[in-house]
Parts: structure tokens; sequence; C-alpha cells
């Protein structure tokens, strides 16, 4: 099926095209928003959309998928989890938390849990070295982790 | 000599600390609004008289960097780039003055378009700081909903527009010409200079790229003049003057980022204001300013000789050395973006080292092949050490690698890998030694306390 964007973000659409002399710079900003409203990852179709949109070749928009690491080609699991390995994180023990994340979830780094929950990440640094160590769970940062809080963090996410 | 200051960083913590309320009621905007009134000539010279050392990782002087655009009415519109791409290990200061104080940012940028011609500004955020965009989001429109920005920016015919751009996860983008290329909605690779930005930056145009730290202490310099806010810094008479952001982290007791006069010490960094080592434990080593710049042992001397300006630090210990971009040039380190990273003696440097090589390897755009191979190359020969598995002949290797990508490479990512690689071996030859010849035994073997 096509891909279609809801009213409120076509409205988006329109707003992210005014901030800018040519429709390629918000070639970026409209695979965010496409991707947001598409379950976290970027379908042919999408890619398609947004090539069609923004009257560039849909090789052009591929070739800007591949290369950033936050655009997903294959839907991921409804929460994305990074864990920050970078020197000023593994100064503070984020192996350990990895490695808890890793056993708590029953997945490695890059898989998706069977519920379709959760899907455990690397990444590197976060700009956020002096509250080391941590995570991002989808939009949120969490600093300074014990198991114990990733623990509660976890238990959360798997109510709501 | 350290002196605190609180010129950014007066309202962090508060309630509402990054509203516009909250701004204005400490004295916000008024830069802002008296510079737009005055010639832009006037504007530039005056930031020249501040000595603002550009914060993000070069250290070159704000105020030229502005006067090195053309006359504005060339035909062609010209552009202000903030770079808020925030991605050299260990550095987390520009995030909070996005927090935590986007306002000061907002009037930096207004200040800065003003001074070289634009109209128009994009804000370049790495995607992973939500927070960071909402609020500059939010701030801009309060100052739309003020008339601060707009068509009449404080009444001043002179139109100014502020846009937050998001990036999508790539170390890469925070170098400046990548950074434009994915504002432009390309792949971010760098591209080869000449073209300078200031020639043919954003969208093909006139453009200077600032770091958000950088644009944020305008204000202050326009409040207090240029020439007095220099004088703030031990280091004036270096022509790297006033005040900026320095962070601490890794094995301290207090990791966090600290607002002081430059000419601080890494000394008085880590053990001043980072409460010392963590957990009784000796200082190994410290990395003076984010992951790219050469690791430093506690035992190292200052030693430049026939340098009148260096004749008070020769014989003392680096850590006694003030954090200045030339004072650490001089001696053959880098000062980058004031964020140290500091190392106790229960972290393995051999660990450290491969840490930081998997990032290099992660992040390089492979557009060069001494950078491509090269960082390729050096992370797998750091992974046979800690296996157990290298030779003495391939730990010598690493130094030809890192040369050969020194200085032959389209952008300075390939140094910025290139020289902790060279630091680490040659600094800790004997703890790299004896994971060789003891077949992946070493000292520690870890990096956590
Ligand atoms: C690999 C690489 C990464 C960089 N990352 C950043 C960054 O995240 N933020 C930043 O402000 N500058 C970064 N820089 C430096 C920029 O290229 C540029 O010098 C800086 O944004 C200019 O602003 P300033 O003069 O105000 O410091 C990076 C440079 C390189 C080579
Ligand atoms: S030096 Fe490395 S990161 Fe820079 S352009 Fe070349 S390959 Fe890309
Ligand atoms: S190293 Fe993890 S946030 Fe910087």
């Amino acid at each position: 099926m096509a891909f279609v964007l809801s009213q409120e973000r076509e409205r988006e659409l329109t707003e992210i095209l005014s901030r800018y002399p040519n429709k390629m710079a918000a070639c970026i900003p409209v695979l965010h928003l496409c991707q947001n409203a598409n379950g976290n990852w970027l379908s042919p179709d999408a890619i398609q959309f947004v090539a069609d949109r923004l009257e560039l070749s849909p090789a052009h928009v591929k070739g800007v998928v591949t290369f950033y690491s936050l655009f997903n080609e294959h839907p991921p699991g409804k929460h994305q989890i990074w864990v920050c390995r970078t020197l000023s994180c593994a100064l503070r023990g984020s192996d350990a938390i990895l490695e808890h994340c890793q056993k708590r979830l029953g997945v490695g780094v890059g898989q998706t849990t069977a519920d379709g929950r959760f899907t455990l990440r690397t990444a590197e640094c976060l700009a956020s070295c002096g509250t080391a160590p941590m995570m991002q769970v989808d939009k949120t940062y969490y600093e300074q982790l014990t198991p114990e809080k990733v623990d509660r963090i976890l238990a959360a996410l798997s109510k709501d | 000599m350290l002196k605190r200051t609180d010129y950014l960083t007066k309202n962090y913590g508060k309630p509402d600390g990054f509203s516009l309320q909250v701004y204005e009621s400490s004295g916000g905007y008024r830069a802002a609004r008296r510079v737009l009134t005055l010639p832009r000539e006037a504007v530039i010279e005056e930031a020249k008289k501040a000595h603002v050392r550009g914060r993000g990782g070069a250290g070159f002087d704000c105020g030229t960097k502005w006067s090195f655009m053309p006359k504005p009415g060339g035909g062609k519109p010209h552009y202000l780039v903030i770079n808020a791409d925030e991605g050299e290990p260990g550095t987390f200061k520009d995030r909070t003055i996005m927090e935590q104080n986007p306002h000061a940012v907002l009037e930096g940028c207004m200040i800065g378009m003003y001074a070289i011609g634009a109209n128009a500004c994009y804000i370049y955020v790495r995607d992973e700081l939500h927070l960071a965009k909402q609020r500059l989001w939010d701030a801009i429109h309060e100052a739309r909903a003020k008339g601060y920005l707009g068509e009449l920016p404080f009444g001043n015919n002179y139109p100014l527009q502020i846009y937050v751009h998001t990036g999508a996860g790539a170390y890469i983008c925070g170098e400046e010409t990548s950074l434009l290329n994915s504002l432009e909605g390309r792949r971010g690779e760098p591209r080869l200079k000449p073209p300078f930005p200031a020639q043919a930056g954003a969208f093909g145009c006139p453009t200077t790229v600032n770091n958000v730290e950088t644009v944020a202490i305008m204000p202050t310099v326009f409040t207090l003049g240029g020439d007095a806010f220099s004088k703030l810094s031990d280091l004036h008479a270096w022509n790297d003057g006033g005040v900026r952001l320095f962070g601490v982290s890794g094995h301290v007791k207090r990791p966090g980022i600290y607002e002081c006069a430059v000419g601080l010490t890494l000394r008085e960094l880590i053990y001043d204001l980072g409460g010392g080592i963590e957990g009784g434990r000796e200082l190994l080593g410290v990395i003076p300013g984010g992951s790219s710049c050469p690791v430093h042992l506690p035992n190292e001397v200052v030693h430049v000789p026939n340098n009148p300006k260096f004749e008070m630090f020769n014989g003392k210990s680096i850590l006694d050395l003030p954090l200045g971009v030339d004072p650490f040039r001089i001696v053959g380190s880098m000062l980058g973006t004031c964020c140290a990273i500091v190392l106790s003696d229960a972290a393995d440097p051999v660990l450290a080292m491969q840490n930081l090589m998997r990032f290099y390897k992660h992040e390089s755009c492979g557009q060069c092949t001494p950078c491509r191979e090269g960082c390729g190359w050096l992370e797998r020969i750091f992974d046979k050490v800690v296996e157990g598995t290298a030779t003495l002949d391939e730990l010598d290797q690493v130094h030809e690698i890192a040369s050969n990508i020194t200085g032959n490479t389209i952008c300075a990512f390939g140094d910025g890998a290139a020289q902790p690689a060279l630091a680490f071996v040659r600094k800790y030859r004997e703890q790299f030694e004896d994971y060789i010849l003891g077949q992946g035994r070493s000292q520690t073997g870890r990096l956590a306390i």
C-alpha cells in the first residue's frame, strides 16, 4: 500500500519545507517525520514517498537513509534502547550495564525481544559523559545508571 | 588559575531557568537589542577584542572568522550555521547550554547573524538530543512571539529567523563541511576545502559555522565589552579571552561542567573542581579535550625552550599548564573542547585505546583510503593486542599506520583518530608490551573502577 501521512503530519511537512531555500534540505527532517509516523522504520514505500515529495531520486534518499545510523530499514521493537559504550561511560561501568540489559532482556546487541517490545543497541558518546553510565530509551536519557535502576526502567516500560 | 564564573550557567537548574522570562530578568536580550543598532563592522571589531577562541575544538578566533565573510549585498544570502552536533567522546558542555540556557544560544545567534550579514540561521542539533531540540524550539517560539525574531527584531528593519535542524546519527557530521552537506539533505561526507564555507558554504552561499558555546557567550561579550571580557582570562596576553565551560568525566569524584575563566589548569579541573580521583586511586592519565587529543601522563613536564611566554611554565607538570588553545598546541597537544577524560590507575590504558579505536573505525565516513583502511587496521591490531595474539612488530606498525593517516585525508577526523593512537602506544608502551609478552595478561584488565 502506498505510504501516506496523516493530515496533521502533512501540515508539519509543509512547515518543514518553509524553513529551507530548497526541497532537498528537508530530506533528513522529512525522513524523521515519516519514520516517526511508521513505527520507527522506513519502508521502501516511505522512501519512495519522500523522493516524490522532495523531487529527489529514490537513490538519493536511499543513500541518505543508509548513511545515518538512526534511520531503520527494518521495524525495530516498540522501545529502542541505546547503551552508550564510549570511553567516559566505559570508565564508569557501561559494560556491566550492557551485560545486565542483555541478561534481563534475553537478547544480544542489535536484537529485538521475542515479544517485539525492546530492541537493544549500543551507542557512541551521547554527550552525557558527566552522568555516566547512561542509556537512551526512545527519546529519553537515563543517567547515572545502576543495574537496579535499569531494572526499574525496564519494568516500567514493560507495563505500558 | 581557578576562577569560577556564572555568565552562562547562572540559571542552570533553576525552575524555568530556560524560559525567556528568567533569561530577560537576568539581563538577557539587552546585548542583541543594542548590537542591532550598531554598524556591522563595529560589531566584528568588538567581537575581535574579546578573543573568543572557537569552542568547537579547533580554537579559531571567532571575530576573525566573522571578518572573513564577504560584504553583504553580493547577490547571495549569507547563513549562520551553529554546530550542535556534540559527538566528540567526553564532550557534554553544549548540551547543557541548549537544555538550560537556550535563549543565550538564540541571542548569540542574533548577534552573529547581524555581524556576518545573515538573516537566517540553522542550529544543527544531533538527533539524540531531544530535550535540547525541544528547549531550542520553545525558546524560538517565545522569541518570535515577543518580536525578537521575525521581520522587525526589536523594531529594527533587519529580519532574523532561526531554525533547528536535526541530524540522524553520525559523529562525522560535527566536521563543519560534512555538517553542511547534511544540512543540505545529503550524506554527511566532508567536502574538500577550498572553497571554504565563508566563500561557498550552505546552499553554495557564504556561511559561517560556529559552535554552540562560541555564540552563546557573545551576549556576555557585548554586555561587558570585548576588552573587559577578554581580560577575565589569565591568557588575555595569548589572545585567548574570557570564560568558558570546562568538563570533566571518568574517574573523578565530581564529574560535571564548570564555568571558569580561561587559564584553568588540568590539576584544578581534576582535583579542585572534579574532587580528585575516585576510590583513593592515583591519576594514570588525562585526555584534555575530547578523545581526539593526545593523552597526558601526570609526570609529563613542560619544556619549550626559546619561548619567553613559556618561561614560567618550563619544568612544571603539564597538569599546571593553563588550558589555552596556544599553550596546548605549542607543547604538541591539543586543547580541543576543554572536556577532560580522567583515567585512574585502576583503568587499563590498552582497553581505553581499544575502546577509542573502535569508535573511530565505526565513525570514519570512508571517503579517504588512509582513514578508512587505517582505522580498520589499527582497530584490528588493538583487538589482537587485547586477545594476546599481536606481535611486537604489529605494535610498531601502529606508528607507521597512524603517521600515514596524518595529513593525508580530506578532513581532520583522520588526525583525530591517529593522534590518540600515537600517544597511547608511546606513553603506555609497557602496558601494551605486557599484553603481547603475557599473551593477553594485563595489569588491571578493566576500565571501570
Ligand atoms: C571529526 C570532527 C568532528 C567535529 N565535531 C564537532 C562538534 O561536534 N561540535 C563542534 O562544534 N565542532 C566540531 N568539530 C569542529 C568543526 O569542524 C568546526 O571547527 C567548529 O564547529 C567551528 O566552530 P567554532 O569556530 O565556533 O569552534 C569537529 C571537527 C571534526 C574534524
Ligand atoms: S578523514 Fe576519514 S572521516 Fe574525514 S573525509 Fe576522510 S574518510 Fe571521511
Ligand atoms: S561516553 Fe557515554 S555519553 Fe559520552
